[in-house]
């Protein structure tokens, strides 16, 4: 019993983590209508942004809750610029082609920034800096809740609410509504696409930058290709529990997360990545809009 | 006419590698010198420059100085393959000093080996890797080996009865280990609870380690490499696990301490040597490195060193420079007063010599005891 209590923790803690990379998915998706696979190495750069200035700054062995901070603010900062730069060079050029040629340029730019990334940050493995102390906040027994576990789902829930009163609260989330029903009515009605699609990708990437100072620190091991798997589980959370749906993303990562642990505890953990893509097989047969997503036909 | 030059300018340069000087001896060398696993072919090849440098201030071998080629394989083994081809039909080798993983000699190996080029590897444990044919040798020892040296050491050093396994699947080394460890640990009286597994790359171990904790084992053997290594120790403290780990040479490497920091202490795993040693060769070998280098040398870079060393002394002892007669001479390589032991090549091109096993003390690496075969 304990040891279940113990992987359901650990499950959730590891959902916590696909539920910040899927929100950034599930954003660009639900105003842009695009797949960006590149969100992945948005993470992956930010990662090495917060490595990087944690040693300029000089506060990579001073752990504590303004370390902490500090390394969110600034690769959020260095995120959203790369993912406004992804965003002007890559796909604004072919915002009136076919989704296909977004789909793919998407997927080139990914390939660009992990090889890119081992030229420019070296593909040897980098350890990530002690942001904060990891201690037990609780405990029954030999099950354990320690404050890294805490840090990832709380901020995991603070910007699933922040993105939600964004969105349905603020005068540019009904903009971003407005672009993602009809971007040419909308622009009629004194919006300016281009200005909120940059501003999404904004939002979208500077999630990836808090996701990735929090896995940094709870897995202090980074290299250039750490995005690929990690974007693919968040990617699939995003389908199954409705692209485009912000609850949806947290709930599909929860279930990613929780799966993902059960199958290595009660079964073996080579089946680990097959059930994430197990998973989406399935929910695409029999529920191809996600979970908690809307159906409607989508021409790719 | 713009294009055709530019293609000359980059042509040129691969042309002018293909030229042999007469008083040279080219020796080849592959390793992962970027890559996951990069800190070992660094260390290696650090290794094998330090032996050919001192090799050629004392005069060089026949009276030729040896000049060194090394190709990165960056981790993969298609590209140790393309590297091994490349070294022996353009850079025209006399014999080379292989890589690190196994993985990779398995892929190179027999293409030196159709070539009649005599290769060396410095730390593939691999059992296969000299099945590849008689030109293939290698100046470590088998994994077999280091299972077993493992097992002993948990029986009989460790008073253990029961111990679990956490191997890599994708890794032909780290299944090669846990199955020898598994095998030896039954066999007088041990018993494994727990065999799980992961795959490299993985970052979250606390499902199988949480399911370790439940069947109370007295240690945990992870025979994999430091990356993940340091993760695990990490989650299994976390987890509250506070049975000792131990593991094989492919802990070894200063960013096992970084990435696992306080939690891979006091753990153990099996090495090639021990920079502890107080054998003359070794401290020797030790002082010479820091000078050139400035870092302590790790069990790779003393293997490079002790490959090219044992390939350039049959070199020296070989009548002439063809494939044969150096392939000959390094097969009869018998007691060679090495950094890593004595080293003497057995009929199937393999070293026969001890291991030690080694405490992990924050960056230093505290010598447990040797464990001869």
């Amino acid at each position: 019993m304990q040891d279940f209590v113990q992987h359901l923790i650990n499950g959730v803690s590891l959902g916590s983590i696909y539920a910040l990379i899927a929100l950034g998915y599930t954003m660009v998706y639900g105003i842009l209508k695009m797949i960006n696979f590149a969100h992945s190495d948005v993470y992956m750069v930010g990662a090495f942004a917060a490595y990087y200035f944690a040693r300029w700054l000089g506060i990579e062995n001073n752990p504590g809750f303004s370390t902490l901070l500090t390394l969110i603010v600034i690769t959020m900062i260095c995120c959203s610029l790369l993912g406004l730069v992804i965003e002007r060079l890559a796909y604004r050029p072919l915002r009136n082609s076919p989704k296909l040629n977004v789909l793919i340029t998407a997927i080139g730019v990914s390939l660009f920034l992990q090889y890119s990334g081992q030229v420019v940050f070296g593909a040897d493995p980098k350890v990530f800096p002690e942001v904060m102390k990891d201690f037990v906040i609780f405990s029954i027994g030999v099950v354990e809740i320690r404050s890294f576990d805490v840090t990832v789902l709380g901020v995991g829930i603070v910007a699933m609410l922040g993105l939600q009163f964004l969105l349905f609260k603020t005068k540019i989330g009904r903009a971003m509504r407005a672009v993602s029903a009809n971007p040419m009515v909308a622009s009629l009605m004194g919006v300016n696409p281009d200005r909120i699609i940059a501003f999404t990708f904004i939002v979208g990437s500077s999630l990836a930058g808090v996701g990735s100072v929090l896995v940094g620190m709870k897995y202090p091991k980074i290299d250039p290709l750490m995005g690929m798997m990690i974007g693919m589980k968040a990617f699939v959370a995003a389908v199954l529990g409705g692209i485009g749906n912000v609850g949806g993303a947290v709930l599909g990562a929860m279930i990613m997360g929780l799966s993902e642990e059960m199958v290595v505890a009660y079964l073996s953990s080579t089946y680990r990545d097959a059930l994430a893509f197990g998973i989406l097989i399935v929910i695409l047969i029999f529920k191809p809009a996600g979970l908690l997503g809307k159906y409607s036909v989508e021409k790719v | 006419m713009k294009k055709l030059l530019l293609a000359l300018i980059l042509v040129l340069p691969l042309i002018s590698g293909c030229t042999k000087k007469e008083n040279e001896i080219v020796i080849g060398e592959y390793d992962s010198l970027t890559g996951s696993d990069a800190t070992f072919g660094l260390s290696s090849n650090k290794g094998v420059r330090l032996a050919l440098d001192e090799i050629n201030a004392a005069g060089g071998v026949k009276g030729k100085k040896i000049s060194l080629v090394t190709l990165d394989d960056q981790g993969k083994n298609e590209e140790a393959a393309s590297a091994v081809t490349r070294l022996i039909t353009q850079n025209n080798v006399v014999a080379v000093i292989g890589g690190v993983a196994s993985g990779r000699s398995k892929a190179a190996a027999p293409i030196a080996q159709s070539n009649k080029v005599p290769f060396v590897s410095p730390a593939s444990t691999n059992p296969d890797v000299t099945k590849a044919g008689d030109y293939v040798f290698r100046v470590c020892f088998i994994d077999p080996f280091q299972g077993m040296v493992m097992a002993k050491f948990a029986k009989e050093n460790l008073k253990i009865k029961k111990a679990a396994i956490l191997r890599d699947v994708k890794n032909d080394y780290s299944v090669g280990l846990a199955d020898v460890f598994a095998a030896e640990f039954k066999k007088g009286g041990g018993e494994i609870v727990a065999d799980l597994s992961y795959q490299a790359g993985d970052i979250d171990f606390k499902a199988q380690l949480t399911q370790i904790r439940s069947k109370n084992p007295e240690a945990i053997y992870v025979p994999g490499y430091y990356t993940e290594v340091g993760l695990i120790a990490q989650q299994a403290r976390q987890l509250g696990v506070k049975v000792p780990l131990m593991g094989g040479d492919g802990w070894d490497s200063d960013k096992l301490y970084e990435i696992g920091k306080e939690a891979i202490n006091g753990n153990y795993y099996s090495n090639h040597y021990t920079t502890e040693s107080t054998d003359p060769a070794v401290t020797e070998f030790i002082k010479k490195f820091k000078a050139k280098y400035n870092e302590t040398p790790d069990a790779l870079a003393a293997l490079g060193y002790d490959a090219a060393k044992i390939l350039v002394a049959a070199i020296e002892r070989a009548p002439d420079l063809s494939g044969k007669a150096i392939r000959d001479e390094l097969s009869k390589t018998k007691d060679f007063p090495g950094v890593t032991g004595k080293i003497s090549l057995n009929e199937n091109r393999d070293a026969v010599k001890s291991a030690v096993v080694i405490q992990v003390d924050g960056n230093n690496r505290k010598f447990v005891t040797t464990i001869t075969p």
